[in-house]
């Protein structure tokens, strides 16, 4: 076994969650709910990387995720990379995606707005993937990166 | 526009906000049309508002129509902590449109989507007033006789002034020359610029309320307000900078007109009132012609 290989064990069956900033790490976990299931999870952090300075990963067994879930993740964790692993091989890699639209996820950062006084799904459009904006589909107020309250 | 909600002056194509333009025009020419008899408007005012529901319930009472509703939230059931969904499906099930003032942002557009007949945005908090937009390019076209090729001067709080964020938006439709002038606290903000950038639309920003307006067509005033400063001192500095006094409307246009969402402060001289060129009293009485066309179209009745 390669010296790379011992750093987070293989999975036989499940999801890879590689390329995380290690710094959010712990937020992807809560986001997915990961501390709150029964499966099997390994994880490791401040991993060198190539493409970011200290990475993450998350495996997590007999599990895969739903588009909206991956959703999720995009938000504060853009870099991400799915692998979807069956009987020990990789069957399919999955970019995490910022969508147009962001529904359910992210609170409103507007006090006034009304997605904060009464039960109301949140629904965004995504005005800008670079510095992240969210436009309220309600108040028409911008949620901006340093402001992402995820639900 | 038939069953279509208005929550914001961007639900209206350029087409629409004109046809709103024509039949408020036809309103004010033949006002006695019972086009709504029969009808019962719903004017629910979460927040008090005396000018604007005296204009709509005025609009519905010329058209024949009935209304039912509230003038603050203190005697409907909010009090009794309903919610707004609650509240918006009881009421969809007696009248035939709504007209909604609420003091959160989004509430309109969240009520449009529970509620099973139309909704007018009568101000969601900071957020949007369509009808007063509607009224302003009503009062526009009348004065100038085009919406189009305008020079347009906005004046005094352009950061959180949504009349002239909304305004700015719907004139865009037009060809607009746009001139700001503000203290640099109260500058038009990023977005709009943008917004005008991205369109190709001409703007010139001003902190100096000088003989530059020789060039307008229309003057639009806002207030300034003292909240809006975190430093009275700076309040105190700009107060009385962006007054407007009869004497500066001496080598300005013949065609201009000067534009005000009212109530005002000290932002306009009371020796401005009688100019011809004064036209903020006329405006809030074409806010009348231009609700009943809202309502008229909005309910396929005209
Ligand atoms: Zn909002």
């Amino acid at each position: 076994m390669s010296h790379k290989k011992l750093k987070v064990s293989a999975i036989k069956n499940g999801t890879v969650i590689d390329h995380i900033p290690a710094n959010h790490l712990f937020k992807v976990i809560s986001i997915l709910g990961l501390d709150k299931i029964s499966n099997q999870i390994t994880f490791g952090t401040n991993l060198e990387s190539h493409k970011l300075n200290h990475k993450a990963i998350i495996k997590v067994t007999d599990k895969y995720f739903e588009d909206n879930e991956i959703n999720k993740i995009a938000l504060i964790a853009p870099t991400a990379k799915l692998n979807i692993i069956k009987d020990y091989e990789v069957i399919e890699k999955k970019v995490v995606d910022i969508p147009d639209e962001v529904v359910g996820i992210v609170k409103c950062f507007n006090p006034k707005c009304i997605t904060n006084k009464e039960d109301i799904t949140t629904r965004f459009s995504v005005v800008s993937k670079e510095e992240l904006a969210l436009k309220c589909h309600y108040c028409e107020k911008i949620t901006s990166e340093e402001h992402l309250t995820i639900i | 526009m038939k069953g279509k909600s208005l929550v914001s002056i961007s639900d209206f194509s350029k087409d629409e906000i004109m046809e709103i333009v024509r039949l408020a025009g036809d309103f004010e020419a033949n006002p006695g049309q019972p086009l709504l008899n029969g009808k019962v408007v719903a004017s629910l005012f979460f927040e008090p508002s005396t000018r604007t529901r005296l204009s709509f319930e005025t609009a519905i009472n010329r058209l024949a129509g009935s209304v039912v509703g509230f003038t603050d939230s203190s005697s409907s059931s909010t009090t009794k902590g309903e919610s707004l969904k609650d509240t918006i499906k009881m009421v969809s099930n007696y009248a035939d449109l709504i007209v909604m003032r609420h003091p959160l942002e989004g509430s309109a557009r969240y009520a449009s989507e529970v509620s099973d007949v139309p909704v007018i945005n009568a101000g969601d908090g900071a957020n949007q007033h369509p009808t007063q937009t509607l009224l302003d390019l009503y009062s526009i076209y009348k004065t100038q006789g085009t919406l189009e090729n305008l020079n347009i001067f906005l004046v005094g709080d352009l950061k959180y002034g949504r009349t002239v964020h909304s305004l700015l938006m719907a004139m865009s439709l037009f060809n607009p020359i746009f001139n700001f002038i503000s203290p640099e606290e109260l500058k038009m903000p990023e977005e709009y610029k943008m917004f005008l950038d991205s369109k190709g639309i001409r703007y010139f920003e001003h902190s100096e309320f000088t003989d530059i307006i020789s060039e307008a067509d229309i003057l639009y005033m806002t207030r300034v307000q003292r909240e809006r400063f975190s430093d009275p001192i700076e309040y105190e500095k700009v107060k009385n900078v962006y007054v407007l006094r009869n004497s500066m409307l001496d080598n300005t246009k013949d065609n201009l007109r000067i534009l005000h969402p009212l109530p005002r402060v000290n932002e306009i001289h009371t020796d401005v009132d009688e100019n011809p060129k004064a036209y903020y009293f006329e405006q809030a009485e074409n806010g009348v012609y231009t609700r009943m066309a809202i309502m008229a179209a909005i309910l396929g009745l005209k």
